[in-house]
């Protein structure tokens, strides 16, 4: 049923109908190559212009029997091809000098030597694909479908065994009886009269409307959507296209199906000690308890630098900037004495290690939030503070 | 075509006196006819194996790269062994379609659509190899420099990306040849179908073409051009894949030599291949006029010659193994032609250096059946050479600590042989739906097809 349906539309537009509109041109066949040159010739040589011979194949030697400037669609290749090249010289030095300098096995950023191979191949690229697509769209001005010789007797033999000619009615010298007698007189073949085509809406003419051909390209289309859709949008987030975000491992805060207690997360063995985190041998320890040791670090720009960091973000939003007790908090937390305070200043830099360790009465520990070391630079830094406030005489001698 | 031909005047190309219209009719009737049993029974076996490729390619996807025998201290294996076979096989195609086309070889327009068809086909099996070899295939685009997420390039000074450029160039330019080449084909099909589909799928593809002679006039130029183009093109490609091993510094591929031993192997490989298939599809296809024994005779002479050239870099590898004083060089050809892996080199040797020898001759080179052997023996030593260079070498190298040897699994072999469906059943495919031969180019070089110039005298 539907087979008997394609197959009637496929009649209907296979038919070839005599065309009804205006003449277009008068074409003749010619049966060998001889022939043909020879009516070219003529038909230049009488001073046509708007003529042109149609052949199965290039014909040696036509280009001079119509009288055609040579193609000028080699210096397209050129020029492209020189883009080509220069580009990609260009692509390749602004990538790797200019934008993300990169160290490849100690060279420099920009190797010409290596370059070489890719600008070769991307000049070929470039001329290649410019060759062909000004060809088709500029030179040759296709598609060209709608040219009034398609479908014609005439252009069913010139494409299989036969040489045309064709002189258009266009022609400023065209006079149908004397392209008729000059035709007759070089021998053709056959004499045809070619007319324009009159396209209504909806004419089945055109072979371009074929319905299964419109179904194929409907059907690619669709797939096409679908498959595209379905890869990047499904396929590409299921096992195992994943990006490797499902792999054999256990994550943290996890369950744990494999360890009895269900944790996927391991406590280090009994009295592991961290590297760099050496427990304090005084810890919970009253003041006097504490081994007095020398502060380990020496006093140098770098260490007050650092103390004055670490001080100014643990220490200051209780003790002030200063030292003064004067809180940052604004009594939302007990405000410390100060530690410009002779009982501050009289001790041992490892008694004021002891109470940043340690904690003192509502001071807690920061053994966890700071380091050793830069514990050790804070109290470096206190010493600075305190000696600004209560410098000795000596340190105003002028030079 | 008797025996004793004569060198002395140039051989006609199509043999006898055949008129255009016979030529579109033989060149036409397997896109116009239901094809018979001989093609589908062919397209059946083809398709099979392409299906047990994808089959164990799935898996790969699946379970990873683990299915297949790489491992240390063979990381490339037959992925890449594969990728440099095939890409070899294409470069017949364009040499026949470009290089013996600047050098005014008529004979090659028998033969120079189906090589240019089998390029596209071979460089698109061979895609898929450095694509799979990657591991993570969803990633490749990252292989070209284009702005992503990361901001970073990729690294322009690595043989690698030459060769992502030189392959997709190589495919790119190759396609856009064959498609000019078909244009005026297509015309002649679309002016020629009494089938209404047919008709609106050719008047799609030749764009209109009407065989104008103002068209034809920039046409050939171009040809021309491509030509002129593809030439260098066909031997950096190879050269650049010989620059994966040769900028390296294995034993065994760190050697000046590979870039000339590779193109002169590739084009071997490819005439190899070329060869076995035309000699099916003459017969298959009644083509035996078109594609004519004195065309297979000239094919063999370039295998001879190539083969020849082949034998020569084997022996001079050696050579400079030994006038090199490098006693790690040494080692590597002595194990290559001694070691354990002796049985791939000498399959490798004799298929490609000794039985081609064998077309010396002009009755082994005349002889259809015996030069199907021929030609499939070197498909089978080419593909072996490979394996000799890529496996002996990792096998061992510097440290024989870290020696090991390379067993593949039954993947790898599914993969191989899914490669060979890929290739069949888009040559099967191609075969029959467009003009495997040339119509427009055939047309012009039968015996008076073109102009006398008789009238110039009178």
């Amino acid at each position: 049923m539907i087979g008997k349906i394609l197959k009637k539309f496929d009649e209907k537009f296979l038919k070839s109908e005599p065309r009804t509109g205006e003449l277009y041109a008068v074409a003749a066949l010619f049966d060998t190559p001889d022939q043909i040159i020879n009516a070219a010739e003529k038909v230049s040589g009488s001073g046509y212009k708007k003529f042109d011979v149609l052949t199965p194949y290039p014909v040696h030697g036509m280009d001079g029997a119509m009288n055609l400037k040579p193609t000028g669609i080699g210096w397209v290749g050129l020029i492209a091809g020189m883009s080509g090249t220069f580009l990609a010289f260009l692509m390749i030095w602004w990538m790797v000098e200019i934008n993300y300098p990169n160290i490849f096995g100690g060279k420099p950023y920009f190797n010409l030597t290596a370059s070489i191979p890719i600008m070769f191949e991307l000049t070929v690229l470039l001329s290649a694909l410019t060759l062909v697509g000004s060809l088709i769209t500029l030179f040759l001005k296709l598609p060209a479908n709608a040219n009034p010789l398609m479908d014609t007797d005439f252009i069913k033999r010139v494409t299989s065994d036969k040489f045309g000619i064709y002189i258009e009615a266009k022609d400023a010298k065209f006079k149908f009886e004397e392209v008729n007698a000059l035709f007759a007189e070089l021998g053709s073949s056959k004499v045809s009269n070619i007319h324009e085509a009159v396209y209504d809406i909806g004419d089945t003419n055109n072979p371009l409307l074929n319905i299964k051909f419109i179904g194929v390209l409907l059907g690619t289309t669709a797939s096409v959507v679908v498959i595209t859709y379905f890869v990047l949008n499904v396929l590409l987030f299921l096992p195992p296209f994943d990006w490797m975000q499902r792999q054999p491992k256990v994550l943290p805060q996890t369950q744990s199906e494999f360890f009895k207690d269900g944790y996927s997360m391991r406590k280090p063995v009994e009295g592991t000690v961290a590297r760099g985190f050496m427990p304090y041998e005084f810890n919970g320890m009253p003041d006097s308890m504490v081994v007095i040791t020398p502060n380990p670090l020496p006093v140098t720009k770098k260490v007050l630098d650092l103390g004055k960091k670490r001080y100014d973000t643990y220490c200051s939003p209780c003790h002030g900037y200063y030292g003064k007790g004067d809180s940052r908090l604004r009594g939302q937390f007990p405000v410390p004495p100060t530690l410009h305070s002779v009982k501050v200043a009289n001790w041992k830099d490892a008694n004021i290690y002891h109470v940043i360790t340690n904690g003192q009465n509502t001071m807690p520990s920061y053994a966890s939030s700071i380091s050793r070391d830069d514990r050790w630079a804070i109290v470096h830094y206190l010493r600075v503070l305190q000696r600004s406030t209560n410098a000795p005489e000596s340190d105003f001698e002028t030079k | 075509m008797s025996l004793d031909a004569t060198y002395t005047r140039e051989l006609p190309l199509v043999e006898g006196k055949t008129s255009f219209k016979e030529i579109d009719d033989v060149i036409a009737r397997p896109t116009e006819t239901k094809p018979n049993i001989k093609w589908f029974i062919a397209i059946g076996i083809s398709s099979t194996a392409l299906l047990i490729g994808a089959v164990c390619l799935g898996l790969t996807f699946w379970y990873g790269v683990g299915l297949w025998g790489n491992n240390q201290p063979v990381g490339w294996a037959f992925d890449i062994i594969n990728f440099v076979f095939w890409i070899g096989i294409g470069h017949a195609g364009t040499l026949i379609s470009a290089i013996l086309f600047l050098f005014r070889q008529k004979w090659r327009t028998g033969i120079a659509r189906f090589a240019e068809g089998m390029t596209i086909f071979a460089v698109m099996t061979a895609g898929i190899f450095p694509v799979i070899h990657t591991g993570r295939p969803w990633l490749d685009g990252y292989l070209f420099p284009y702005p992503n997420q990361h901001g970073l390039w990729v690294n322009f000074t690595s043989p690698l990306l030459w060769d992502v450029f030189a392959v997709s160039t190589y495919f790119t330019v190759s396609f856009v040849f064959w498609f000019i080449g078909l244009i005026p084909d297509f015309a002649t099909l679309r002016d020629r179908t009494t089938s209404g589909i047919k008709k609106a799928i050719y008047t799609t593809l030749s764009l209109g073409w009407r065989g104008s002679n103002r068209h034809w006039q920039h046409y050939e130029r171009v040809y021309l051009i491509l030509a002129g183009l593809s030439t260098p093109l066909v031997l950096s490609v190879h050269t650049i894949v010989s620059f994966d091993f040769a900028v390296s510094v294995i034993p065994g591929w760190h050697t000046t030599i590979f870039p000339p031993y590779f193109v002169a192997g590739a084009i071997f490989s490819g005439f190899g291949m070329v060869s076995t298939v035309l000699i099916i599809v003459r017969k298959v296809f009644d083509m035996e006029h078109i594609i004519t024994v004195n065309t297979l005779e000239k094919m063999n002479k370039i295998l001879l010659a190539t083969g020849t050239m082949v034998g020569y870099a084997y022996s001079m590898e050696f050579f400079i193994a030994w006038y090199s004083g490098n006693p790690i060089e040494q080692f590597t050809f002595i194990n290559r032609a001694f070691g354990p892996y002796s049985w791939a080199y000498w399959i490798m040797f004799s298929c490609n250096v000794f039985f081609p020898q064998l077309f010396w001759f002009k009755k082994i080179r005349r002889n259809i059946p015996l030069t199907f052997v021929l030609v499939l023996l070197v498909n089978v030593g080419m593909w072996f050479e490979r394996y000799v260079i890529i496996v002996t070498s990792l096998t061992r190298d510097y440290l024989p600590s870290s020696w090991g040897m390379y067993f593949p699994t039954m993947y790898d072999f599914g993969i191989l042989l899914g490669s060979f469906g890929m290739f069949f059943t888009l040559v099967l495919l191609f075969a029959k739906t467009m003009p495997v031969v040339a119509m427009s180019e055939i047309k012009a070089v039968t015996e008076g097809a073109q102009p006398s110039h008789k009238h110039k005298h009178e």
